[in-house]
C-alpha cells in the first residue's frame, strides 16, 4: 500500500504537465557565483530521487543536526519516471527539486546542458570518489555537475529453496563455482534448471538481463567521440541481442516479465524465476517486493566477469533558490560514512574510495539474503569491473530501442526476433540522428 | 431633435458597451491560455527545436513531412480512435439509459444520483493503478477469474485491441456517471405534459423513451457528443498509466497522439518542433471529427423526431 501511494505521487507529477507538484516559481537560474548563505537561516530543502536511496534516516539525522532545515522528500517509483519529469522542469526552468538525483545512463545527455546545473566542484572533496566516476561528471573546463551517490556491481540474485527443489546446489559458494565463466555459461545452467524445475523460469526479464550484458560492452551504441553507431551495423548489439533472444524466447529461461511491471512486482511473491542480476540497488528492491518470502540469496559470481549496472549522482539544479544550503546537503549525503549507512539500509554500494575499504563496509551481511556477506560480495564484484562502457548524448534513447524490442517479443509476445529487431532499425530512423 | 447632455451620452454609451465589458474576462482568458498557445505551437513547429537547447533554425514544414512519413504517427492515430470509439459510443449510450433510471420514480434519489458521480471524484492516476492491478497479464484479477472458468487469460498489454478495451474501460468508469447526470438534468427539463399525453395515447415505456426522451434531448446528445470527441481524442492519463513505462506499449500498441507527442518532446528525440507538429495535426483532426460528429447528431436526433409522428 505504501508502495502504491508513492507511485501515485510519483506519477502524478510526472503525469501532469503543468502538476502542482513543482514549488512554484523560482527566480532566474543563480549562477554560481551566488553570495554565499546563512548557515543558520531556516530554509527548505526539496530531494528528488527514485528507486530505494536508503536516505529516510539521513534526512532525520541532518534535520537532527541541523534544526534550521527542514527536508522534503520526492520520491518517484521508477528512474523513468523521474528522468521524464528531471527533462521536463529542466525545460521549464523551474520546478525541479533543490537537489535532484540523475542516473548514470542519463548523466551523458544532461551534460550537454552543464550550465543548467550548480558547479559542486569542492577541492576539499578531491579523492573523495572513484576515479571514473568524477570523471563521469567533470565537464571539460572543470566544471563538476554532481557528486556520486553509489555504484552498481552486479552479483546474481537466486532463489535457495527453488534451487533445493530442482536438485541444484544451493550454498553460496557452490552456486558461485556453478556459474563461474561467460554468459553462455549462465544460459546453459538456466536450461539444466528450467528442465528440472517446476514451471520456475530462471531468470525475470530478457531486457533486465541485456542491459547485464549491454554493460561489459565498451562502445555499446556510440564511438568514443558521441557519434551514434548506426543500429542496422551494430554487430556487437545485434549478437548479444540473438543471444538473449535465444535464451529468453526459445529456451524458455525468461519469465516474460518487465521490470518493474505489475506483473513483476507480484512475480516475487509467487516464484516465478529463480536468479537475477543484481547490481548492489536491486538488494533494497527485491527485500520490498519479496517480503515475507524465504529463500533469497546472493553468490559471489557474475557472468562475462564482472560489470556495473547504473549507480547515481545527486546535482543541484541551477533553479535552486539555496545552492549553497543544497550543496551542502549533497556533501554530506554522499560522505563516505552516510553512503554506508544508505549501503546498510537499502543496499546501494558506495562510490566513495573510504567507504570500500571500511570494515563496517566489508563486515556488513545482509539479514533477507541469508544473513549473506554483501559487503564483501559487492566489493569483490566492484573489483572484477574491467569495463566501463562509453555512454555518449544518445546512449539512453538507443537503449530504448532494444530494450523495447526484447520486451515485444519476451514480455507482449507481439513479435520474433527478426521482426522486433527490424521494427527497432526502423526506429533509430525515426530518431533522426546523423 | 435635441442636443444631448454629456450625462446621456455616458448613460447610452454605458448601455452598448458594458455588456462587452462584462463578458471580456472570459475572452481575455481564452486570449492567454487558449489562443496564445495556439499560434505559439504553430511557430514552434515550423522551427527546429529542442527541449532543452531551445529554438533553432526555421524549417518551414520539414517537422510536418517527418511526422506523417514514421509509421509511429498511424499508430497513434489508430490507437487514438479506436481507443475513443471504444469509450465514446458506449459511454453515451450508458449514459442516457442510467439517466433515463435514475428519472423515474425511486427512493433515496438524491443518493443514486450521487453515486453514479462517485468514480468521477477519484484521480485518474488512482483509478489507473486500481485498473493497472485488475488489467496486469499474469497476476491480474481479471485473467485469475478467466482460468478459473477455465478459459485462457487475455493478453491485455500484448493484443493491441485488448489494450484499448481495458483503456476504455476505465475511461468510461469515470465519464459514464458525468454524462449521465448532464443528461439527466436534461430529461428533468422534459415537460411532463408529453409523457402524460403519450401515456395516454398508449405508448410503451420503450416509446416514450424513443419518441419523446431522445428527440428532446437532442441539444444535449450533441453537445456531449462533442465534449466526448475533444476529450476522448486528447486522451493521455489512462493510457499512460496502464503499463509502469507510460510508452504505451514496447511496440506502441496503445499509444495515443497526445502520449505521442510527449515522446517527440520529452522522450527520446526531445523534438520540441515534431511535437508541436503533431499537436497541431491533433487540433485539425479533432475540428474535423467535432464537425462530423455534430452532422451526424443532427441528422439522427432530427430522423429520430421524425419517426415520431408517424
Amino acid at each position: 500500500m505504501r508502495a502504491a501511494i508513492r507511485n501515485i505521487a510519483a506519477v502524478a507529477c510526472v503525469g501532469a504537465l503543468l502538476s502542482a507538484c513543482s514549488t512554484g516559481t523560482t527566480p532566474e537560474a543563480t549562477q554560481s557565483d551566488a553570495p554565499s548563505a546563512d548557515p543558520n537561516q531556516e530554509v527548505t530543502l526539496s530531494v528528488a530521487t527514485f528507486n530505494e536511496f536508503g536516505y529516510e534516516e539521513l534526512f532525520e539525522e541532518y534535520m537532527a543536526d541541523n534544526p534550521n532545515v527542514t527536508i522534503e522528500h520526492r520520491k518517484a517509483a521508477t528512474s523513468n519516471e523521474a528522468r521524464d519529469n528531471m527533462n521536463t522542469r529542466l525545460a521549464a526552468g523551474s520546478g525541479l527539486a533543490d537537489i535532484e538525483a540523475i542516473e548514470v545512463d542519463w548523466l551523458t545527455e544532461l551534460m550537454q546542458y552543464s550550465d543548467k546545473f550548480t558547479d559542486l566542484a569542492d577541492p576539499e572533496l578531491d579523492g573523495r570518489w572513484l576515479d571514473w566516476k568524477v570523471e563521469a561528471v567533470t565537464t571539460e573546463d572543470g566544471k563538476v555537475i554532481g557528486y556520486g551517490t553509489d555504484v552498481g556491481p552486479e552479483a546474481i540474485c537466486y532463489r535457495a529453496d527453488l534451487f533445493e527443489q530442482a536438485g541444484f546446489p544451493t550454498d553460496r559458494e557452490e552456486v558461485a563455482d556453478l556459474l563461474e565463466g561467460d554468459w553462455d555459461t549462465y544460459f546453459n545452467v538456466g536450461k539444466d534448471f528450467v528442465a528440472n524445475s517446476d514451471g520456475v523460469a530462471w531468470f525475470d526479464s530478457a531486457s533486465a538481463t541485456f542491459q547485464g550484458m549491454v554493460n561489459q560492452v565498451e562502445n555499446p551504441f556510440e564511438n568514443s567521440d558521441g557519434t551514434p553507431i548506426p543500429l542496422a551495423e551494430n554487430d556487437e548489439i545485434k549478437s548479444i541481442y540473438d543471444d538473449i533472444a535465444t535464451a529468453a524466447v526459445d529456451d524458455n529461461l525468461s519469465a516474460g516479465l518487465a521490470q518493474w511491471s505489475e506483473d513483476w512486482t507480484n512475480a516475487f511473491q509467487t516464484d516465478k524465476f529463480a536468479t537475477m542480476l543484481c547490481p548492489g540497488w536491486m538488494l533494497g528492491v527485491i527485500e520490498g517486493n519479496a517480503e515475507g518470502v524465504e529463500g533469497w540469496d546472493i553468490a559471489n559470481v557474475f557472468p562475462g566477469g564482472g560489470g556495473n549496472w547504473g549507480g547515481s549522482y545527486l546535482t543541484v539544479p541551477a533553479q535552486s533558490e539555496n545552492p549553497e544550503h543544497a550543496k551542502k546537503l549533497a556533501a554530506w549525503l554522499t560522505a563516505p560514512e552516510q553512503q554506508i549507512k544508505a549501503f546498510e539500509s537499502k543496499g546501494t554500494f558506495p562510490s566513495q574510495v573510504e567507504a570500500l575499504e571500511d570494515p563496517a563496509l566489508l563486515d556488513s551481511t545482509n539479514a533477507f539474503f541469508n544473513d549473506a556477506p554483501t559487503g564483501q560480495i559487492l566489493a569483490d564484484r566492484a573489483n572484477a569491473i574491467e569495463v566501463q562502457p562509453f555512454k555518449g548524448p544518445n546512449y539512453f534513447a538507443l537503449a530504448q530501442l532494444v530494450t523495447d524490442a526484447l520486451n515485444r517479443l519476451d514480455v507482449e509476445g507481439t513479435d520474433d526476433a527478426a521482426s522486433s529487431w527490424d521494427k527497432a532499425v526502423e526506429a533509430y530512423a525515426a530518431l533522426g540522428l546523423s | 431633435m435635441k442636443e444631448l447632455t454629456w450625462r446621456q451620452r455616458l448613460s447610452r454609451f454605458d448601455v452598448k458597451a458594458s455588456p462587452y465589458l462584462y463578458i471580456s474576462p472570459f475572452f481575455i482568458l481564452f486570449f492567454i491560455v487558449g489562443l496564445f498557445p495556439l499560434a505559439y505551437t504553430a511557430w514552434v513547429s515550423v522551427h527546429e527545436w529542442h527541449l532543452i537547447g531551445g529554438q533553432g533554425d526555421l524549417v518551414g514544414f520539414t517537422n510536418y513531412t517527418d511526422v506523417v512519413q514514421q509509421p509511429n504517427f498511424y499508430k497513434a492515430l489508430r490507437n487514438t480512435f479506436s481507443i475513443f470509439l471504444l469509450s465514446s459510443v458506449p459511454q453515451v449510450l450508458a449514459a442516457i439509459v442510467i439517466a433515463y433510471l435514475l428519472d423515474t420514480n425511486l427512493r433515496a434519489k438524491t443518493f443514486w444520483r450521487m453515486g453514479v458521480l462517485l468514480p468521477f471524484v477519484v484521480a485518474p492516476v488512482a483509478v489507473s493503478l486500481i485498473f493497472a492491478k485488475i488489467f496486469a497479464d499474469q497476476s491480474g484479477l481479471v485473467n485469475a477469474v478467466l482460468e478459473l472458468m477455465g478459459a485462457t487469460g487475455i493478453a491485455w498489454h500484448g493484443d493491441p485491441f485488448a489494450a484499448h478495451v481495458a483503456i476504455a474501460t476505465m475511461v468510461n468508469f469515470r465519464w459514464t456517471g458525468y454524462n449521465a447526470l448532464i443528461f439527466l438534468a436534461a430529461m428533468q427539463a422534459i415537460p411532463r405534459e408529453i409523457y402524460e399525453a403519450a401515456i395516454v395515447d398508449g405508448a410503451a415505456r420503450w416509446r416514450t423513451f424513443f419518441s419523446v426522451t431522445v428527440p428532446m434531448l437532442r441539444p444535449t446528445i450533441i453537445f456531449v457528443v462533442i465534449t466526448s470527441t475533444i476529450g476522448g481524442l486528447q486522451i493521455f492519463d489512462e493510457p499512460r498509466m496502464f503499463d509502469t513505462l507510460g510508452q504505451g506499449g514496447a511496440d506502441r500498441q496503445w499509444m495515443t497522439l497526445t502520449m505521442y507527442i510527449y515522446e517527440l518532446g520529452w522522450g527520446a528525440q526531445k523534438n520540441f518542433g515534431r511535437a508541436a507538429a503533431v499537436s497541431w495535426l491533433l487540433f485539425l483532426i479533432i475540428v474535423l471529427v467535432g464537425v462530423v460528429n455534430f452532422l451526424i447528431t443532427r441528422s439522427i436526433a432530427s430522423s429520430a423526431s421524425g419517426k415520431a409522428g408517424r
